[in-house]
């Protein structure tokens, strides 16, 4: 069994449906991209699977290494090892990145039964320098407060860092290229791919196929309407970057 | 700010479980009390007690006097169901005042080490004057200032030994007829600090006063009086709590402060009493030319608080601020905000104001700039933002501004924010609790504030108001 299972998920927000009964299976070590059009349900599934309160879940199930994802709070999820580098990350003003870094660290060092573990602080600013050289990520950043006045790029590389440091099984990105320019997202791309291996699994959700220049699926899936409506290889983005989503039905400009 | 990276998460995510810790209370008779209620008799018993000179008993009897035929004020909080005739008004502890802990009684002892005053005080203090209800029972000063001039006694000492500098300012900034509590201190003051910093000595680690309620029904009215002379600096800390009893306690206190040319005050104070007492306090300090005057308020405990701590800006360029932060929980009325008046040109004002209300607890900021005619080229801001953390919760915001000056420059901004949803699922994405994300987000609201206080009192403050913020929410 794969280590996600997605079947038949179904999920609305103030009543009306977005998902229509999604099937997906993704393993650590595995590039799977969901692409779809505007309003096709991409970054409802991201919240869903990272639990966002603010959708209901009517059917279907998330299983993750055996758990029932869907019975979990969002804390229980990321400990678990699920990740998702959010679209549009909340400011959290008057805390700072390395403030928030450590708590984050903190909880997922915590044993089953809610024993702390915290971090030695020299092992702490190690991890932090490793991964923010990693990302190209100036030192002034930890001193700042969480996502607070940061530019749609280093929101996005913040994003990333965190990612470096927590170590999730599965990432999710939502829609991670937007709002990038192109070395922007060279450097996003890169720090994905450093984290891409057999102890990670990604799900890239996009709506371009630009990012999967830089970050290379094995598997690509089309979102349309709340359901996944064709799955292949990375020849699935081509064709979409070719014909656009017109061959699905769906008018929009091109891809 | 490198130094603020330096506060752990342990340290502004207090992991300890458990509400209010100092509601505990030691068995303890007084050496001397006047029972419940007050009269003219029990005023001048306690001015009889203390010795005290003629000028003073009558200025306690003229204030008794204003206290009973003044009328309860109906424009803050609710104060109606205060019983006067319940309160004991004064309560000696102790014979005599200790220099060192060990000469306390054990159980009284044991109450300093549980709150961490000793401790304290042998790590970052320069001084410490500890009240246990009525009287100061404990004070000591760093023996290199008391060389360098300054005085830090409690407030009685201070009649007995300097009677003349305290009857030249006693009573001066507040007088006894400024309103109906601080008449009511006037006629019943006791304990307290005075301090004097001489002409240019600055006071590098501050001087801290502890205040404790034990018993029941008690009533503590302290009086504070500090003079900073020219050039001189000095950072005052009081902290505060008292046990948890079914009925009201009340602590009345009147703090009055002298900056004088090109000198500095800072006063943070760090007010956790228990849900049973009423906190009515007035504050107010004069500014001379240059000098500055920084109120640091933090008011987390009692059950109804009445405070708004106040700078006359007198000297030409003087500065005033005031950093104001309120958590209001269940039960609780936080009626807390500041008062600035430029008298003189070219001073200027910053009144900071952050409350946070939770479980129903009620916050107002209560504010007064006032600019009179002549401050021309005056500046001032005031800024303030209210944090409500579910729906049964009450924030509002009164301030009043006063200008009597056209060449003056004056802003004024206020926020009204719930937390996010979008911010707590952000940081339980992370891995962090509901709770321990809405803490986190309450720290960073309140940064603003323990950002400038010494990082001793900026832990403590954050560890209090997640002690507050435990439970309230899920």
């Amino acid at each position: 069994m794969a280590d996600l299972v997605i079947r038949g998920l179904h999920a609305s927000i103030d009543g009306a449906e977005i998902l229509k009964g999604v099937d997906l299976e993704l393993s650590k070590g595995e590039v799977h991209a969901i692409m779809g059009p505007n309003g096709s349900g991409k970054s409802t599934l991201a919240h869903v699977l990272m639990g966002h309160p603010a959708y209901e879940v009517t059917g279907g199930e998330v299983i993750f290494k055996g758990e029932e994802v869907l019975e979990l709070e969002p804390n229980e999820r990321s400990q678990l090892g699920l990740f998702l580098a959010f679209q549009y990350p909340a400011a959290i003003p008057g805390v700072t990145v390395a403030n928030f870094l450590r708590m984050a660290v903190n909880a997922h060092r915590r044993d089953e039964d809610g024993n702390e573990n915290p971090i030695r602080i020299p092992e702490f600013r190690k991890l932090l320098q490793e991964s923010m050289e990693q990302l190209k990520i100036d030192r002034s950043m930890t001193s700042r407060y969480l996502n607070d006045g940061f530019s749609g790029g280093e929101k996005k590389r913040m994003e990333m860092l965190q990612m470096a440091m927590l170590r999730p099984e599965i990432a999710i990105l939502d829609e991670t290229d937007s709002g990038l320019d192109i070395d922007a997202l060279r450097i996003v791309a890169d720090g994905v791919n450093s984290l891409v291996g057999p102890d990670m699994g990604t799900l890239v959700i996009t709506h371009y196929s630009r990012l999967l220049r830089y970050i290379k699926p094995q598997h690509v899936h089309v979102l349309v309407d709340g359901r996944i409506v064709r799955s292949g290889g990375p020849e699935v983005a081509d064709e979409l970057e070719r014909d656009g989503y017109a061959p699905y039905g769906v008018v929009e400009e091109a891809v | 700010m490198a130094e603020r990276t330096e506060l752990t998460p342990e340290e502004t995510q207090a992991t300890q479980i458990g509400e209010y810790k100092y509601g505990f209370h030691d068995d303890f008779t007084p050496v001397f009390q006047t029972g419940r209620g007050l009269t003219e008799d029990i005023v001048r018993q306690i001015s009889a007690h203390k010795s005290e000179p003629e000028w003073m008993t009558d200025f306690r009897v003229k204030s008794h006097r204003h206290f009973v035929d003044r009328p309860m004020p109906k424009w803050g909080a609710d104060l109606s169901t205060i019983d006067f005739d319940n309160i004991y008004y004064y309560m000696k502890p102790v014979d005599q005042q200790a220099h060192s802990w060990d000469d306390l009684p054990d159980g009284m002892r044991e109450t300093w080490d549980k709150l961490g005053i000793p401790e304290a005080e042998k790590k970052y203090l320069a001084g410490v004057g500890a009240q246990y209800e009525s009287e100061v029972v404990y004070h000591n000063l760093q023996e290199d200032l008391a060389k360098q001039g300054v005085l830090f006694l409690d407030m009685d000492s201070a009649l007995r030994e300097h009677e003349d500098i305290v009857r030249q300012y006693f009573g001066t900034i507040i007088p006894y007829n400024d309103n109906k509590f601080a008449a009511l201190n006037s006629a019943v003051w006791s304990g307290g600090s005075f301090i004097y910093v001489p002409k240019g000595v600055k006071v590098e680690l501050p001087l801290q006063a502890y205040f404790r309620i034990n018993a029941e029904n008690m009533g503590q009215f302290e009086r504070t009086l500090i003079i900073v002379d020219e050039d001189a600096y000095v950072h005052y800390v009081e902290g505060c709590t008292a046990p948890i009893y079914s009925s009201d306690s009340l602590h009345s206190a009147v703090v009055e402060i002298h900056v004088a040319k090109g000198g500095r005050c800072r006063y943070t104070t760090i007010q956790n009493w228990s849900t049973n007492v009423y906190n009515l306090v007035t504050k107010r300090a004069v500014a001379e030319a240059g000098a500055t005057m920084e109120w640091v308020d933090g008011n987390l405990g009692s059950q109804i608080t009445m405070k708004y701590p106040a700078v006359i800006l007198n000297g030409e360029g003087a500065h005033g601020e005031v950093l104001s932060i309120a958590f209001a929980g269940k039960h609780q009325h936080q009626d807390a905000g500041g008062k600035i008046t430029h008298v003189a040109p070219n001073t200027t004002s910053v009144i900071t104001s952050k409350s946070i209300s939770k479980d129903g607890g009620r916050s107002s900021y209560r504010g007064l700039l006032q600019v009179n005619s002549g401050a021309v080229g005056s500046k001032s801001k005031v800024v303030c933002d209210a944090l409500i953390i579910d729906d049964e919760s009450r924030t509002d915001t009164y301030p009043y501004i006063n200008i009597d000056e056209n060449d003056v420059d004056i802003g004024h901004e206020a926020t009204v924010s719930k937390i996010g949803d979008e911010q707590l699922f952000y940081l339980m994405s992370r891995g962090l609790s509901e709770e321990e994300a809405s803490g986190m987000i309450v720290a960073g609201f309140v940064e603003p504030i323990t950002k400038e206080l010494p990082l001793e009192y900026a832990v403590e403050l954050n560890r209090l108001i997640q002690l507050q913020m435990e439970g309230s929410v899920g």
